[in-house]
């Protein structure tokens, strides 16, 4: 299984390896402390890597990395383990309501790291 | 503000004041009863034989309903416009309504002051008493009540006569030939049936003890207990002594609006003689209850008589009668040794239908009474043979329902207008099929053909049903999500099939949850085997099987909740529940509790709960058996099972029922004999009594119908579909529940069993499975990369002396 990588939008981005890739399960996230942030890490199905901020918005708790990753109409995704709203790992947008988003982050696997960062 | 008085407090007053109710009628409202209860469904009385409670049967009061009950009305005073009642009390209306109903008609013969009636809940109660001390019973009167009593008498273990006048029974239902395949059936139950005769004398010996009824030839029905139902006579003796007018025999007279020759008075139900006839049945007496509620509102509804078709099922039995039972022409069906008998009535031009006769399979009843008076769709010899009535196009105005008089072109309404998608939004919404039922297989019929698709499909994963992904996965012997998907859906799910694949999957291996692949299925709960709280904390529930703690174990708890800091609540299962865990803490706090021999409690999963029990005979004086070592028992045999939603059940040591098992998915109700099971209850959003499955079982039959009910409700319910909706949405309800798990009619019985049994033996605990598993232990962490990190954003403040989360936001 072949990792597919996020390219980051600038080459002085400061990456942080946050852990193994292959500590991550499949279709299961992590959350990784990043300079005080807490970002949530999945790897999906097809070995892809993707990067959130932990926090749900709608609840208020950091708890996004504990969702379950799944697809909607092809587009990954994770669901709030509180209230259930689907956010779409490609772009951190919410799929149940319009207008609401968490950030993404820029997060590559380089030497069998995963590494996240905020300036994605 | 005018003030309605409704005399009488059955089924009909109730419809009346709850229509009225319905429509915003804003005058005081006072019902006056004779009995000591409010209105009480009659259509199911006999049930209360059979363990239906009162309570079930009771309709609720309207609110804003004045009611005097144990109260008789002696007399009206027109002029004055007030009642007198038997206590000495004035009740003034503006309106009255008298809903007096009827009373049974008992044929003056010697003795008959011996026999009893079959009207009230006191008549079931005077004859299940009688019926302790006897052997045989007769009912006087073959018709639908007569054979209900018949049945009831039989319930109560006697051995049943039938005493029929008309030389068939249900001569108002059947004809001749109709009648003898109906004995047939009857007798096959092990009744006797006595048709053409008559009644000379109830029978007693010197001290009034009933020990027989002499036929008018001399011969003599042994029995202890007689029971009338021989016709009703509509009681009428306070419209009479107030001048109104009566029929010659008997009734109220009313027109067409309900109206009594007195203009302020109305009569409805069993008491009201319309259009020269009185009306026994429940759907002409909601109508009359509705057409004065119409008019006392200042409307001009009209009672234009009433269809009196009827469709049953008696003593197991089938019958139904539409529309006329003469024609100019008719077409029989008859098949003797299938005990069934069909036919039609049709004009003389062999085009219109005009009515029929069914015994033994009713099944062209309600396809084809909504084409009495119409043109016959398709020939006889089809709609009598093949069943091709059954995909037959309704006309908008036939009937569907004549209990509530619900027509298809309602059901059509209600489904293109108001969105209706499903049989309970259609009983909602129209109230059809919400008293006897018997049209609810029509209503999801007319759904079906409306257009409407009742997706089955769990997600945009799986176009399957969770009862059909469950077959797949068992026939197919699958293992895993990924094979399933990649064989039976598309896409790589979401968290709407992940944890159901996942609970199929517990369901039929038993593997820990966090094994392999599963990891990923399940819920945040499931996951992290505890439950999340608003702040992203866990909540840990130690399993207390039947709520009986030693004081050791108390005492770990409590040091547990001391060291951690954790919040402490008494759950409502019987349980203690600890708040305020973090996720890295889960396993610290697992351990102390799996070494003080404790387990998971499963408060998490879609899982046997709690056995909940009251102490029971051991140290109640009231207790009857063991409820708490049975309620033990139950919660470790079904300890871990995975089902579609969360399961709960009590043990109750007597009928006090303290430990209220009756609101549990499966409940127990110790009896003298042994043990009660009743199913499907449900506390929470929508509550629902259980229904008494089997009783007086012993402890191995208990377990073993347990065991079935479970693994059959696994089997096929829906996703996140609690045992009370999976109940109601099995068509045949508990009479099939019964014949599949305690009859095995569909031969799966010893499947189900070794399905328990297998997961009996395989349970393992999931808390201390997971302790002795570095892999696994290794997911709780805050942060990966900082495993010893706990989470900032949790932040507690103090209530009462415990934590209390504080949100950022």
């Amino acid at each position: 299984m072949s990792a597919t990588i996020s390219e980051p939008l600038t080459t002085t981005a400061a990456w942080t390896a946050v852990c193994a890739y292959d500590d991550l399960l499949p279709e299961r996230g992590v959350c990784a402390l990043v300079d005080g942030r807490q970002v949530a890490v999945f790897r999906t199905f097809d070995g892809a890597v993707h990067a959130l901020d932990n926090l749900d918005p709608f609840s208020g708790a950091y708890v996004l990395s504990r969702g379950i990753v799944g697809t909607r109409k092809g587009e990954p995704t994770v669901a709030s383990p509180l209230h259930k709203q689907v956010f779409s790992l490609a772009t951190g947008r919410c799929l149940d309501e319009q207008g609401v988003a968490v950030p993404v982050y820029a997060v590559r696997v380089s030497g069998g790291a995963v590494e996240v960062s905020l300036q994605g | 503000m005018r003030k309605l008085v409704v005399v009488g407090y059955g089924p009909t007053a109730h419809r009346l004041v709850e229509t009225l109710r319905d429509r915003g009628f804003d005058g005081r409202v006072t019902v006056i009863g004779e009995e000591p209860r409010p209105a009480y469904d009659r259509v199911h009385l006999t049930s209360y034989l059979s363990g239906t409670t009162l309570e079930d049967l009771t309709y609720d009061v309207p609110e804003g309903t004045v009611t005097r009950l144990n109260t008789r009305v002696t007399g009206i005073d027109r002029q004055a416009r007030h009642v007198v009642t038997a206590d000495g009390g004035v009740e003034p209306y503006d309106v009255l309504v008298l809903a007096t109903g009827s009373a049974p008609f008992v044929p003056p013969v010697p003795g008959a002051e011996h026999a009893y009636v079959y009207r009230t809940i006191e008549d079931l109660d005077a004859i299940r008493k009688a019926a302790k001390d006897a052997a045989e019973g007769v009912v006087v009167g073959g018709g639908l009540l007569g054979l209900e009593a018949a049945d009831a008498l039989r319930a109560l273990g006697l051995k049943a006569h039938i005493v029929e006048m008309s030389p068939w029974l249900m001569p108002r239902q059947v004809d001749e030939g109709g009648g003898a395949v109906l004995k047939q059936h009857i007798e096959g139950l092990g009744l006797a049936v006595h048709a053409g005769a008559g009644v000379q004398e109830v029978v007693t010996d010197g001290e009034g003890q009933v020990t027989g009824l002499r036929k008018p030839d001399g011969t003599l029905v042994e029995a202890q207990v007689v029971v009338f139902s021989a016709g009703i006579r509509p009681r009428d003796e306070l419209a009479r002594a107030a001048g109104l007018e009566v029929g010659e025999r008997g009734g109220v007279v009313v027109d067409p609006g309900m109206r009594t020759s007195d203009p302020s008075i109305y009569a409805v139900g069993e008491c009201a003689l319309a259009g020269g006839m009185i009306y026994g049945l429940v759907g002409p007496c909601n109508t009359m209850a509705e057409v004065a509620a119409d008019r006392i509102l200042g409307g001009s509804a009209t009672f234009e008589g009433a269809d009196m078709s009827t469709k049953l099922k008696l003593l197991g039995v089938e019958v139904a009668q539409f529309g006329a039972m003469t024609g100019a022409l008719d077409v029989t069906y008859m098949d003797p040794v299938g005990g069934v008998y069909k036919k039609l009535f049709i004009s003389d031009d062999a085009r219109t239908l005009l009515g029929g006769i069914c015994v033994g399979d009713a099944s062209p009843y309600t396809s084809l009474r909504p084409f009495v008076g119409k043109a016959l769709p398709a020939s006889p010899s089809d709609l009598l043979f093949s069943g091709a009535g059954a995909n037959l196009d309704l006309p908008d105005e036939a009937q569907v329902c004549s209990c509530n008089n619900v027509c298809a072109g309602d059901i059509r309404t209600a489904v293109a207008d108001k969105g209706v998608t499903d049989v309970p939004g259609l009983k909602a919404c129209t109230r059809a099929g919400t008293t006897c039922g018997s049209c609810v297989p029509m209503l999801k019929q007319l759904l079906e053909k409306s257009g409407v698709e009742v997706s089955k499909a769990l997600c945009e994963h799986f176009t399957y049903s969770r009862a059909e992904l469950f077959d797949i996965v068992r026939v197919r012997e699958i293992t895993t999500f990924s094979q399933l998907i990649a064989e039976h859906g598309q896409g790589r799910g979401c968290d709407i099939c992940k944890p159901a694949v996942a609970s199929i999957l517990a369901s039929l291996h038993n593997g820990h949850v966090l094994e392999g692949e599963r990891a990923a299925l399940q819920d945040t709960n499931d996951a992290f085997l505890a439950n999340i709280q608003k702040n992203g904390t866990y909540s840990v529930v130690p399993r207390i099987p039947g709520g009986e703690i030693t004081p050791e174990k108390l005492i770990v708890i409590g040091e547990v909740a001391r060291d951690y800091g954790l919040y402490t609540k008494i759950t409502g299962g019987q349980r203690i529940d600890l708040f305020g865990a973090r996720v890295e803490q889960l396993p610290e706090i697992w351990r102390r509790l799996v070494d003080a021999g404790f387990e998971s409690g499963h408060a998490y999963g879609k899982a046997l709960r709690t056995v909940k029990s009251c102490v029971g005979s051991t140290w109640c004086r009231y207790g009857v058996q063991d409820s708490v070592g049975l309620a033990i028992d139950l919660e470790l045999r079904y300890r871990g099972l995975r089902s579609p939603h969360k399961l709960k059940s009590a043990v109750s040591g007597c009928a006090r029922e303290c430990a209220e098992a009756r609101s549990k998915d499966f409940g127990i109700i110790a009896t003298e004999k042994g043990w009660n099971l009743y199913v499907a209850g449900n506390g929470g959003f929508k509550p629902r009594h259980a229904d008494l499955l089997a009783g007086d079982l012993s402890t191995e039959e208990l377990i073993r119908t347990i065991d079935r009910f479970l693994m059959f409700y696994i089997r096929t319910a829906d996703r996140l579909q609690r045992t009370a909706a999976w109940l109601e949405s099995l068509e045949g309800g508990l009479d099939y529940l019964r014949e599949v798990i305690m009859e095995d009619s569909l031969g799966i019985c010893a499947d189900l069993d070794a399905q328990m049994a297998h997961h009996v033996a395989t349970y393992a605990d999931e808390w201390s499975a997971t302790l002795e598993d570095p892999d696994k232990l290794r997911r709780f962490v805050s942060f990966v990369n900082a495993p010893g990190v706990p989470d900032p954003s949790i932040v507690f403040e103090s209530e009462r002396g415990q934590i209390k989360p504080v949100m950022a936001r």
